[in-house]
Formats: structure tokens, C-alpha cells, sequence
């Protein structure tokens, strides 16, 4: 498919693809395009110019530190957060990644990209809502770092501004996570998701129920006060083709509960 | 530099080829429009199927999802870098011609792309890992069972 005309630079520094995200409105980041190229074709978007990140090694790999700390270049991709021994520190993290979409589309798509995207059916938004993620963005005028709660705002939309690229993200250590979806076939799109994690207090994080991820804190690991602390939650989500209203907050419950379980190490 | 068109290097198959591209236009149609290179198929268009899979410096990606200017600099192995004549298939082509892994032939230059990229990457792969590198491609004769016998025996 031919897409509407397009500028493209790829810059050879974060510096560089600051200042060019910067000089035009119209300019927006590619990342791994796993979404963003499919977005374009069907004119759902049609940014004037693309600044592709790709080739930022600043961007990319993944950190250990000595307090458990996971810190993952916005730049790496699924398949190496799969195949990383860092990573395994947080083993849900690799868990999940490799359930998203194929091989094809894990060797390009992004974290960065994934949570920048926002698509309340992406996997990685509600599971770093879930382990406490923390997001770190930069822009001409420095850097900072927020929280998931700071970061999603709504459907397609992050705290990631015009001009500003998310550098990092970096998700305190732990090991008690859980994460379940019912999707659109095996490892396909989420009609529903559910992350739970349990270090320390138990808290879970609901996917494709709203515009962002919907985070939860239930009184207790109890099956029956995970499914009080969703219904407690009046989730009001979307009907569509593929599940009613109805049905999706059914499948919040029965997947926090999900969750939860796995995080116990009893699923 | 930033700019609409953009003169890029690739080799493709071992030959190189340099070429002035718009930002616009996909992998996919620079191999297949601008190269004439048609082995690898438009499926979908949409990232779905996977017929378009070529290996970008050695990485499985579907070429619908790139832009060809994102390509510049890259080594490019498509289904035509397999074998050069019928006499000398891969063991993995001679597999699916053996098992009558095609029927109507569009799926196959990506399957046996993604094929060839998980058997370099784990040359005994288990059922489920032979499945699950299968998972980005999309065939309507077969039912897969045939294809992901021919690998299996591929991979013997």
C-alpha cells in the first residue's frame, strides 16, 4: 500500500532526534512500526515526517542493577527482552513478550513502542501499570521520570509530549507476577487482560476495560476479594465486535482472579 | 538529513543494489516493483500473513512493516536467495516439495522464510517451537499440517 508522502530522518544521537522531533509538529518517533506503519496505511494517522530511532544504541539494551532494578532501553525489542538473562530477573516480563503477536513482529516491535502506542488492547501497558514500572522521557528541556499512572493518559496518549522521546523504563525488582488475557485467537490481541503483582502489597492492572490501564489494590490475595475489588472498580468498557460490555467485565473478574493465582504460584 | 526520497544501498540475495527511494514506499514494493524481485508476496498488507517475510541482516521481519528507506546499509535474504534452480533446492524446499507443503504456492515464499530463520537460529526445534516459528504466517490450503511436517523433517 502506498502510503501519503513522508519526510524521514534517522539521526545518529538522542540530541538529534530531539531537536528534529522538536522543529515540527508534524514529526513523530518510529520505533520498531510494528503498529505505526499499519496506522499510516489506513490513514488513521499520517504524520509529515518520521524520525526513526532505530540505530540509537542509547536507546537500546537491557541493565541489571545491584538492588534487582530492571532498566530496558525504550529501543528493545520483545525478542530481546525474551532472550535476555537480565530480563529473567522479572520473569513475567519475558512471559508476556513473547506472547505478543509472531516472531516477525517480536524481532521489531518495541516496549518503547508498545506503551507510547497505548492501545488499550497492548499487553505491556496494564503489566507495567501492575509491576510499578517507571517511565523516563526526555525533551529539549531534560529529562524526567513518572510513574504508569502519571504516564498513560488515554487512548493513544501518554505523557510523552511533542518533541520528547521515551528514553527508559525501569521496573523495581520482584518476582511474584501474573499476567492472563483472553485474545483473539492463540497470542493475538487482548479482549481483555489482567496483570496482578504481589511484592509487597497485592495490586493488579486491568487491560481493554478503559481508555488506560485500570489499576486495582484488592484487601487481600483472596479469589473472592480480587473479584470484590473489580466489581468495586464500576468498569464501564466498550461493546465491540468481538465481546459486549457485559462479557468484558466478566472476563475482568474471572482474569484478575487469573492473575492473582499465577502470581501465587498456583495457576 | 531529513527528506521524502532518499538514495539507499542494499544487497539483496548477495548483489547490490542502490536505488533512490521515497520515504513512502514499503520494503516490500521496493523489492518487488522496484527490483523486480517477486518471489516474496503482498498478502495482506496489513502485517497479518506474513507473506512478504524476508530476513533483514539475518532477522525475520515481514517487509510490509518497513519502510525500504529503513533498509539502507541492510544484507536482505529472500525466498530467491534460497537456491538458484530446481536441481538444488534446500533441504528445507526439497521438504516441502517431498510432503506437498504448498498447495497454491502464495503462503511459501514466507514460509519458508520464517522456516529457514528458525532452523539457523535452532536447528532441532521441538513441535511447539516449530509451531510457534510458524506463528507470523498464514496459509488457507494446507492446515498446516503438511508445512510443519516438512520442517520437522527439515530439521531431522
Amino acid at each position: 500500500m502506498l502510503l501519503r508522502e513522508v519526510a524521514y530522518a534517522k539521526p545518529k544521537s538522542l540530541a538529534e532526534a530531539i531537536e528534529l522531533l522538536a522543529a515540527d509538529d508534524g514529526a513523530r518517533a518510529l520505533a520498531g512500526g510494528q503498529t505505526l506503519i499499519n496506522v499510516m496505511k489506513a490513514r488513521a494517522g499520517s504524520p509529515d515526517a518520521l524520525i526513526d530511532l532505530n540505530g540509537l544504541d542509547e536507546l537500546k539494551g537491557i541493565e541489571l542493577g545491584a538492588d534487582g532494578t530492571l532498566e530496558l532501553g525504550a529501543m528493545t525489542t520483545y525478542t530481546e527482552i525474551v532472550e535476555s538473562s537480565e530480563a529473567r530477573a522479572r520473569p513475567i516480563l519475558g512471559q508476556v513478550c513473547a506472547q505478543i503477536a509472531d516472531v516477525q513482529v517480536r524481532n521489531r516491535g518495541t516496549i518503547g513502542g508498545n506503551v507510547c502506542t497505548n492501545d488499550p488492547t497492548n499487553h505491556l501497558p496494564p503489566l507495567l501499570a501492575a509491576l510499578g514500572a517507571r517511565f523516563t522521557i526526555q525533551g529539549a528541556s531534560g529529562e524526567r521520570t513518572v510513574s504508569s499512572d502519571e504516564f498513560f493518559l488515554g487512548v493513544y496518549m501518554t505523557a510523552v509530549g511533542l518533541g520528547e522521546v521515551l528514553t527508559k523504563v525501569s521496573i523495581p525488582a520482584g518476582r511474584n507476577d501474573g499476567f492472563a488475557a483472553v485474545t483473539l485467537g492463540v497470542e493475538g490481541t487482548c479482549i481483555v487482560s489482567a496483570a496482578a503483582s504481589l511484592n509487597g502489597s497485592a495490586r493488579v492492572a486491568l487491560g481493554c476495560v478503559d481508555a488506560i490501564p485500570v489499576v486495582l489494590a484488592p484487601a487481600s490475595t483472596d479469589a473472592e476479594a480480587v473479584r470484590a475489588a473489580v466489581r468495586d472498580a464500576n468498569l464501564d468498557p466498550p461493546s465491540d465486535v468481538h465481546a459486549s460490555s457485559d462479557y468484558r467485565r466478566h472476563l475482568a473478574e474471572v482474569l484478575a482472579v487469573r492473575a492473582i493465582d499465577q502470581a501465587q504460584g498456583v495457576a | 538529513m531529513i527528506g521524502t526520497e532518499q538514495s539507499i544501498t542494499v544487497t539483496i540475495n548477495g548483489t547490490t543494489y542502490e536505488r533512490e527511494v521515497e520515504a513512502r514506499k514499503l520494503l516490500i514494493h521496493f523489492i518487488r516493483d522496484d527490483l523486480d524481485l517477486t518471489g516474496s508476496h503482498i498478502g495482506c498488507d496489513t502485517g497479518n500473513c506474513g507473506a512478504c517475510s524476508v530476513l533483514v541482516d539475518g532477522q525475520l521481519v515481514k517487509s510490509c512493516m518497513l519502510l525500504a528507506v529503513q533498509a539502507d546499509g541492510a544484507a536482505i535474504e529472500t525466498v530467491e536467495g534460497l537456491s538458484d534452480d530446481e536441481d538444488d533446492l534446500t533441504k528445507l524446499q526439497q521438504a516441502f516439495k517431498d510432503r506437498h507443503a504448498l498447495q497454491c504456492g502464495y503462503c511459501t515464499p514466507g514460509m519458508l522464510m520464517s522456516a529457514t530463520a528458525l532452523l539457523r537460529a535452532n536447528p532441532h526445534p521441538s513441535d511447539d517451537e516449530i509451531r510457534k516459528g510458524l506463528q507470523g504466517n498464514i496459509c488457507r490450503c494446507t492446515g498446516y499440517w503438511n508445512i510443519f511436517e516438512a520442517v520437522k523433517a527439515a530439521s531431522e
